[in-house]
């Protein structure tokens, strides 16, 4: 691991003055990805801002929605009593990732941005990989490509997004609260994130110096019906070779009212098509609808050697999550 | 187990011979040596005895554990979080030691499985183990114990129900046995949670 050296301020301002004081440095939350990302070679951060200190570990009930800050651990989100009863798919999204350990030490900040699993991006000896060395090329093109995107990839980067916790956030129309000295700003998460296009190293809209301080869900999402579903190779501790996030309405007459379902790992941003979630409004709820919703979320795929299966399997992964929200209580 | 003052056990003949070649000595306490980048102060208690250090910013406290502080329970199995060998508690939860910066842990309670038996009173999680044959090699013992004592202090959905095998097979999927003892490992935990459960339930 390249040297670095360490600071751990107690203010905010504090945190984004050190980031912006000296180049090549990084914020540490929880370390679960960066700190193996460092061993690997991949990040090769000078000096480290250990934000861990900092008094943004509360969830607050705030008009009418919840407000999570950043550094709350992933744990402790999923053991939120609020968070489990009125946004119960959050709790299982979460839960469905890593292992105990892990979301004992993640934090929602750090968790939002955690980088692909791609193991031409994790493994520096591949020389060609875009995200990790802009322009040098994409050695997963030609190369073993089951855990990678169908939707939403360039000829630059097909990488997926792997986390679960921001597929669930992009279903709840989660907002990301953004700390800069220019003050705050409010991101929807689905604006969050960038699509790789000819820039995978950029993966999000955050500016020099930015941190995420909060994430926030509206009221709008909360108590509806939901689900999480992770398609996995075991049964647990795995990353999703497809996962699901659905919540919608169903009323006495069994129409669906309004709906959000968004795919894990199958694009480099947790995906969702507004043509989709339009498709299932008014209908009734059954498979038949689930199913057209379903086409049309995956339209456009574009699989590569190895993973053609995910089409099929997103499509039955997004019918089985929206039957089971529209059966949850 | 035998008496051995006077022989030294594997693990005391391997630091001193490696020590005596001069690549691990144990500096513990003491003033870092010049070339050390920057080093950071850092204290830290460590099964009940504070450790006043100084660290270079890249150690782990996996390393720091080992390597400096001579507590070898915690394992290095994969060094990339994969397989949970180096769970220690950090003020009483389950964390994964070779992913954590040593100096991030300034002013904490670090418990590993070293800290777990009370003198010679094993703690029942430890008997257990004992008592079901919960291990073949060994090696991810010390972190499948951990990480079961942790377990057991977590949030439930539902504090009320049993803690059946499937529940304690998801709960401990961040401990890997390599050996495949999962079947004894899954019936020690049940035991110490059944007693957990029925002596919570006599205070009700």
């Amino acid at each position: 691991m390249r040297s670095f050296s360490y600071s751990r301020p107690t203010d905010v301002a504090g945190a984004i003055a050190a980031e912006l004081k000296q180049p090549e440095t990084k914020y540490l939350g929880g370390g679960t990805n960066l700190v193996d990302l460092m061993k690997m070679g991949v990040e090769r951060p000078a000096h480290l801002v250990d934000v861990t200190r900092l008094p943004l570990a509360q969830v607050e009930e705030r008009g009418g929605g919840l407000r999570i800050g950043a550094l709350v651990r992933n744990s402790n989100v999923a053991a939120n009593p609020v968070v489990r009863k009125r946004y119960p798919v959050l709790a299982d999204a979460i839960l469905s990732g890593a292992s105990p350990q892990i979301r004992n030490m993640a934090t929602t900040g750090g968790n939002l941005l955690q980088r692909t699993r791609c193991p031409y991006f994790y493994d520096p000896s591949y020389a060609e990989c875009n995200k990790r060395a802009p322009g040098s090329g994409c050695a997963a093109l030609l190369g073993y490509s089951r855990m990678h995107a169908i939707l939403g990839a360039s000829e630059h980067c097909v990488a997926t997004y792997p986390g679960d916790m921001a597929v669930a956030l992009t279903a709840l129309d989660a907002r990301i609260i953004l700390q800069s000295p220019q003050g705050e700003r409010a991101v929807p998460i689905e604006q969050f994130y960038r699509l790789p296009g000819d820039t995978p190293h950029i993966e999000n809209d955050m500016r020099p110096g930015e941190l995420i301080t909060a994430v926030e869900l509206p009221a709008e999402w909360a108590d509806r019906r939901s689900h999480y579903l992770k398609v996995r190779d075991r049964n647990s501790y795995a990353f999703a070779l497809v996962s699901v996030a659905a919540v919608l309405d169903v009323g006495p007459d069994h129409r669906i009212g309004r709906a959000r379902v968004a795919l894990g790992s199958v694009a480099p941003k947790p995906w969702r098509g507004a043509e989709a979630e339009d498709s299932l409004r008014g209908q009734v709820a059954e498979a038949q609808t689930f199913r057209r919703a379903a086409e049309l979320l995956v339209r456009g795929a574009r699989p590569r050697h190895d993973n053609a299966f995910k089409v099929e399997l997103a499509k039955r992964a997004v019918v089985r999550a929206l039957t089971a929200a529209s059966e949850a209580v | 187990m035998q008496a051995r003052d006077k022989d030294l056990t594997r693990r005391e003949f391997v630091g001193a011979t490696v020590g005596a070649a001069g690549l691990g000595a144990s500096v513990a306490d003491a003033a870092p040596p010049k070339a050390a980048p920057e080093s950071v102060a850092c204290s830290l208690v460590v099964n009940g005895q504070r450790h006043d250090l100084h660290l270079e910013p890249r150690v782990t406290l996996l390393d720091l554990l080992r390597e400096r502080l001579q507590i070898t329970g915690p394992k290095k199995g994969c060094d990339h979080g994969q397989c949970g060998a180096c769970t220690v508690l950090v003020d009483g939860a389950r964390v994964l030691s070779c992913l954590t910066l040593a100096i991030t842990q300034d002013g904490s309670q670090i418990t590993t499985i070293e800290g777990l038996a009370a003198g010679d009173q094993l703690h029942p999680m430890q008997a257990a183990f004992l008592e079901h044959d919960a291990f073949q090699c060994g090696f991810c013992t010390p972190g499948q114990i951990c990480s079961a004592v942790a377990m057991l202090r977590e949030p439930r959905p539902d504090p009320q129900a049993p803690l059946v095998a499937d529940e304690i097979r998801e709960r401990m999927s961040g401990n890997i046995c390599r050996c495949g003892a999962y079947p004894n490992i899954v019936a020690a935990i049940e035991d110490v949670a059944k007693a957990h459960h029925e002596s919570e339930a006599s205070l009700r």
